[in-house]
């Protein structure tokens, strides 16, 4: 006849969380002082692999967390890009300063763009976001001042004015791909334990019941999409530093923006914030040692993707998840009753 | 007179686009489902009578003989196979598994035809016109549009007229109850996607013989059918019609002002139907 409520605890962190914070910043402060340990093809690996875990966390959050399936995120990508080309070609900005501006005009072009295609509902949806993508790419290709179709490459004064030497600038290069990372984690991380993402997780597991409790489902997708699109387009602006050239078909590429991110999520397990980062390990350690099979490689990567979507929707981390009851990030809550009480 | 033969033209190609668009509009009134795939197959279609008429030699319009039945049965078991399991409530599963269908195809097409960009041979078909006035009449794109309006007048009487098409619909009601009359939805779901493949087959040859095509061409072939859907309203087979021809007149005229905005004037037109009227012009059933 005790009172149930006095013998359980309820917390958001578990040992396994814990061990996972100290594991991650032994790992961090390894990665940031990389530069003195790896050599140059490591670090520039390195620094694709963050990027596109940037990517992967963020297209997560849309599709796992809100129900917003993109396959048209390469329109932030490619912003992000030819913002960072022209803010320094142009506007005489230093190219880290191209960078977080590139970040703040893809918020701004994503809320009119989320107003036109919030209008369709679910798959439909996805399909629009494509045809977005389309737009940006044919319009930045009318751009005869960024090289039109045929796009232009960065000039060698802005690329200096990066960092002084060759070695400097990889390193720069470096850590502003893992910082943009760390950012991206930490504000997914953030996000969800926020009010906002109480509503978000409500949301993804069922809309109708979320919303029938007064969730504003509109306004949290919305403020999801455009957060999601100014990130994006830093990792663009990012990525295309890295490579010093653009055009419209590398920049909006839906194959490489858009599919390798979906596969990467499915394949660790969508709505996770541990699945990317499995994703993307899992997804790079495949394109290393089977790259050399060309488009084989690629038919492996869809069969993949599918098998998993129909065996294991969860992904990996799903069913490590199931099977170990393991979080890493303390997002959940967790239920425990004192052990004195467990046989009343 | 440019500016007639332009709209003329692009009322032409509209036919095309409504072809790329009917199956695209069939599967997702029967089983919601959205097929990202579906541009691929049309080009895997385009590609099957590529390789039908260069090994024995017929007529690509000929070719529609073994090309409709050949997509109709890979549709049928591609439904049973793969595509059935991931229907239900969640929208995930289905987007997802027929976009990675969508990369296993391209790479498959590039991996048997190569990256080269191919185009089937109508011979004297191609370049045939009947003079209307001052303008020229291109008989191919006349024959594309008159096979649209068959195709859709077919579908329209299947679905509205036959045994077949009250066991879509029913289905598409509500897919227990039909169940609980004794029809197979499985079967049922499968019929339907063979149904759409049989028309994306015309689709993928019309296309193969009027413009060329690579494996890669499958996207832009999704969206201008999924645009002609939207446009015309969802479930609304005579508005994907007109929807095609919307988007195909919008794409010429934007050519005749500038080539480079041929494609960027076809997607504006969908934005702007989206923004004033988002459930299309004429709206059957809510998406």
């Amino acid at each position: 006849m005790t009172d149930i409520s006095q013998n359980i605890t309820v917390s958001r962190a578990s040992k396994a969380s814990y061990i996972a914070a100290i594991l991650g910043a032994v790992i961090l402060v390894a990665l940031v002082t990389a530069p003195l340990w790896a050599g140059r093809a490591e670090l520039r690996l390195m620094g694709e692999i963050f990027l596109y875990l940037a990517l992967a966390s963020l297209w997560n959050l849309m599709a796992g967390y809100a129900g917003l399936v993109s396959v048209g995120q390469q329109a932030y990508v490619g912003f992000g890009g030819y913002m960072l080309f022209a803010l320094t070609m142009f506007g005489g900005l230093h190219p880290i300063a191209a960078i977080g501006l590139a970040g703040v005009l893809g918020i701004l072009i994503a809320i009119p763009v989320a107003f036109l295609i919030f209008r369709l509902r679910g798959a439909y949806f996805a399909i629009g976001t494509w045809v977005m993508a389309e737009v940006f790419r044919l319009s930045f290709a009318q751009v005869s001042a960024l090289g039109g179709g045929s796009g232009s490459s960065l000039p060698v004064a802005i690329v200096r004015s990066l960092a002084d030497g060759r070695q400097a600038r990889e390193w720069t290069s470096y850590w502003l791909a893992l910082g943009v990372v760390v950012v991206v984690i930490t504000a997914v991380f953030l996000l969800l334990r926020s009010r906002r993402g109480l509503a978000l997780s409500a949301i993804r597991d069922n809309e109708l019941a979320a919303g029938s409790l007064g969730i504003d489902i509109w306004a949290t997708k919305f403020v999801v999409y455009i957060v999601t699109g100014g990130l994006t387009a830093m990792v663009g602006a990012l990525i295309f530093l890295q490579k010093l050239r653009i055009s419209p078909d590398a920049a909006f590429s839906v194959n490489d923006w858009t599919a390798f991110v979906i596969f990467i999520v499915v394949i660790g397990g969508i709505g996770t914030l541990e699945g990317p980062i499995i994703g993307t390990l899992v997804f790079f350690a495949l394109r290393e040692t089977l790259a050399d099979l060309g488009t084989t490689y690629l038919i492996i990567l869809g069969l993949v993707a599918i098998i998993i979507m129909l065996k294991a929707p969860k992904g990996i981390w799903g069913l490590i998840r199931d099977r170990y009851d393991l979080q890493l990030f303390p997002l959940g809550y967790r239920v425990s009753q004192s052990k004195s009480d467990e046989r009343s | 007179m440019e500016w007639v033969n332009a709209i003329l033209q692009g009322t032409l190609l509209g036919g095309l686009y409504a072809l790329f668009a009917a199956g695209l509009s069939l599967i997702f009134g029967v089983m919601r489902l959205v097929n990202i795939a579906h541009g691929d197959l049309i080009v895997l279609a385009a590609y099957l009578g590529l390789t039908v008429t260069s090994t024995i030699g017929v007529h690509p319009l000929l070719a529609l003989a073994i090309v409709v039945p050949a997509m109709a049965l890979i549709g049928y078991v591609l439904q049973r196979g793969i595509l059935n399991f991931t229907l239900g409530d969640d929208l995930l599963p289905p987007l997802l598994v027929t976009f990675g269908l969508s990369v296993i195809l391209q790479n498959a097409l590039l991996e048997v035809y190569t990256a080269d960009p191919q185009k089937m041979n109508a011979g004297a078909l191609e370049t045939a016109s009947i003079p209307v006035g001052d303008l020229a009449v291109g008989v191919l794109p006349l024959l594309t549009f008159a096979f649209a309006i068959a195709v859709i007048a077919a579908l329209q009487f299947v679905f509205y007229r036959t045994a077949l098409g009250r066991a879509f619909r029913a289905v598409s009601d509500n897919q227990d109850i039909a169940q609980l009359m004794g029809l197979n939805r499985r079967h049922i779901f499968g019929l339907a996607m063979a149904l759409a493949l049989a028309v994306t087959a015309i689709a993928g040859i019309l296309l193969g013989i009027r413009t060329s095509f690579d494996p890669s061409s499958g996207g832009g072939r999704l969206i201008f059918g999924f645009e002609a859907v939207i446009i015309g309203g969802l479930g609304n087979l005579w508005g994907t019609l007109a929807g095609g021809v919307i988007l195909g007149v919008a794409q010429n005229i934007g050519a005749q002002i500038n080539p480079g905005w041929q494609l960027l004037a076809g997607h504006l037109a969908f934005l702007v139907v989206l923004a004033i009227r988002p459930r299309g012009l004429f709206p059957r059933i809510s998406g």
